[in-house]
């Protein structure tokens, strides 16, 4: 398996240690009436693997979308490696910096809809950004991302346009896209929800592989319960842009302290 | 009026040479709208303050005008404030900026049918935004917008007729100037028609095929 990371990762399981990956200090977002993220307060630390649980509408995509940059805090404070993201303490208005994309780059998201590029091969999706950002030759970029579509079990799909595989496919080639910046921080939003449930599986197989194997810190927002228990560090539940509980996956899966936890899994897992 | 082969034969070397200019002014005023329509395509998405509204103002203003006013307009009234370019050079800028404000909207379509994921992708990658324009962007909403900017180029070939208005001699006034000096209007008119009518058809065609080429494939 080719190195997924530039770099090594401390062994820290409860996030609150000294050294941060991902920071979120007294963070709100609203639209209009809608607070979104309440002074939330979540930390991740280098390495760790972490899911997001809760019902929807509760902030977990906002909080992804703030770390890609897709959306503004309107207060508090976000960083990575306790390099401020975004500044808007005491409701300042933070703007986009040179800083802040150098940060971007540490982060990779995968999204719910894939979003490949569908004009472009499943080869030249993945090379597109260590070519265009990182200025690689398109021979060494093509070597990495030969290696990585042989890591999601791609090697005979390179030269295929999206429309032409699968959504377990193209969630496959949307994970090695994403891996080809060699991110320290990997963020997934609901990678299987929009896949057909035969389809699931194998995304899965290959998330779980990334997760036991690399040092990368990742950060899942998920539905799939009994994958967040076997692949996590730890859980967070959510709920009205709040940490409601957190804890080791057994914990909050088999004995969670407060009933919101229990009434939500109550429902998810009896659908 | 009886049709005269002889006659027929005898203009046509003129309303050939009418018809070229009217290729070439089809070919230039397409290629200020192509570049023009883009520009303020781009600048209007961009919603710029201040500047993306003029050029909202532009488009809604080109497009609420008759080009025949603006034809008159750009040849009579401009030179009076000391602008002033030959009846050929104001034809093709003043039907290249008309048909700009047209292209600028079908751009815009183009672009706005892009998915948002596919900007967020592009961010999730850092790819730089010329990059995500040119090589993302673009080229997915070519497959709208090369079929219906290929219909409004058959449209302006025959909308140059308009230019015979200010004295350019493209191929309807060369039909009309022959009409009027040898006072026989049957054969100039209709070789003219069935030169716009060959022409058009014939592209109207390709466009067709176009059309067929860049249909949506999923
Ligand atoms: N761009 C936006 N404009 C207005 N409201 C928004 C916007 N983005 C998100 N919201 C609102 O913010 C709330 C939280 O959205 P978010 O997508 O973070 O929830 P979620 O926890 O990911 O839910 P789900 O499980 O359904 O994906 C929702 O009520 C949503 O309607
Ligand atoms: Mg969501």
């Amino acid at each position: 398996m080719p190195p997924l990371t530039d770099h090594h990762a401390a062994t820290e399981s409860n996030g609150r240690g000294t050294s941060e990956m991902i920071t979120f200090e007294e963070v709100s977002k609203s639209w209009g009436d809608n607070h979104v993220l309440r002074s939330l307060n979540f930390h991740v630390a280098p390495g760790e693997k972490v899911s997001i649980i809760g019902p929807s509408g509760s902030g977990k995509t906002t909080i992804l979308r703030i770390l890609m940059t897709l959306e503004t805090p309107d207060d508090g404070l976000v960083s990575i490696e306790r390099e401020p993201l975004w500044d808007a303490r005491g409701g300042a208005k933070p703007k986009e910096t040179k800083q802040m994309r150098a940060i971007c780059r540490k982060i990779g998201m995968v999204f719910q809809s894939f979003n490949l590029f569908p004009h472009m091969t499943a080869v030249q999706n993945v090379m597109e950004a260590p070519v265009q950002v990182l200025g690689m030759s398109k021979d060494d970029a093509r070597e990495r991302a030969q290696d990585l579509m042989e890591l999601v079990g791609l090697s005979k799909h390179l030269d295929h346009k999206p429309p032409e595989l699968s959504g377990g496919q193209q969630q496959r080639v949307a994970i090695a896209r994403a891996l080809a910046m060699r991110p320290k921080i990997l963020l997934f939003d609901e990678p299987t929800s929009a896949l057909d449930p035969e389809l699931i599986g194998e995304v899965l197989a290959v998330i779980r592989d990334l997760a036991l194997s690399a040092d990368m810190t990742m950060l899942m927002v998920t539905h799939e319960m009994r994958f967040a228990e076997e692949i996590s560090d730890r859980v967070v539940m959510f709920d009205s842009g709040r940490v409601v509980e957190q804890g080791p996956p057994h914990k909050i899966f088999k004995d969670p302290d407060h009933e919101r936890t229990k009434l939500f899994l109550r429902a998810v897992l009896e659908r | 009026m009886i049709w005269s082969n002889e006659y027929a034969i005898d203009i046509l070397p003129v309303l050939l040479d009418g018809l070229w200019l009217t290729v070439r002014i089809t070919l230039l005023g397409m290629g200020i709208a192509l570049v023009l329509g883009l520009f303020v395509a781009v600048i209007r998405f961009l919603k710029i303050p201040v500047l993306s509204a003029l050029f909202t103002f532009y488009v809604l203003f080109v497009r609420g005008t008759p080009l025949l006013a603006q034809v008159y307009a750009a040849f009579y009234v401009l030179p009076t404030y000391g602008i002033r370019f030959s009846a050929l050079v104001t034809g093709v800028a003043v039907i290249g900026i008309n048909y700009s404000a047209y292209t600028a909207e079908v751009y815009r379509a183009g672009i706005e049918g892009v998915p948002a994921g596919q900007w967020e992708a592009a961010k999730a990658l850092s790819l730089p935004h010329r990059r995500t324009w040119a090589k993302i962007v673009l080229p997915q909403s070519i497959k709208t917008i090369i079929p219906v900017l290929g219909n409004y180029w058959v449209q302006m070939f025959k909308d140059t007729a308009i230019l015979s208005a200010i004295t350019v001699v493209e191929l309807m006034q060369s039909a009309k100037t022959l009409a009027n000096s040898d006072v026989r209007s049957l054969e100039p008119y209709t070789i003219a028609g069935i030169m716009y009518l060959v022409i058009s058809y014939t592209a109207s065609l390709l466009v067709k095929a176009l059309e067929r080429r860049y249909a949506p494939t999923h």
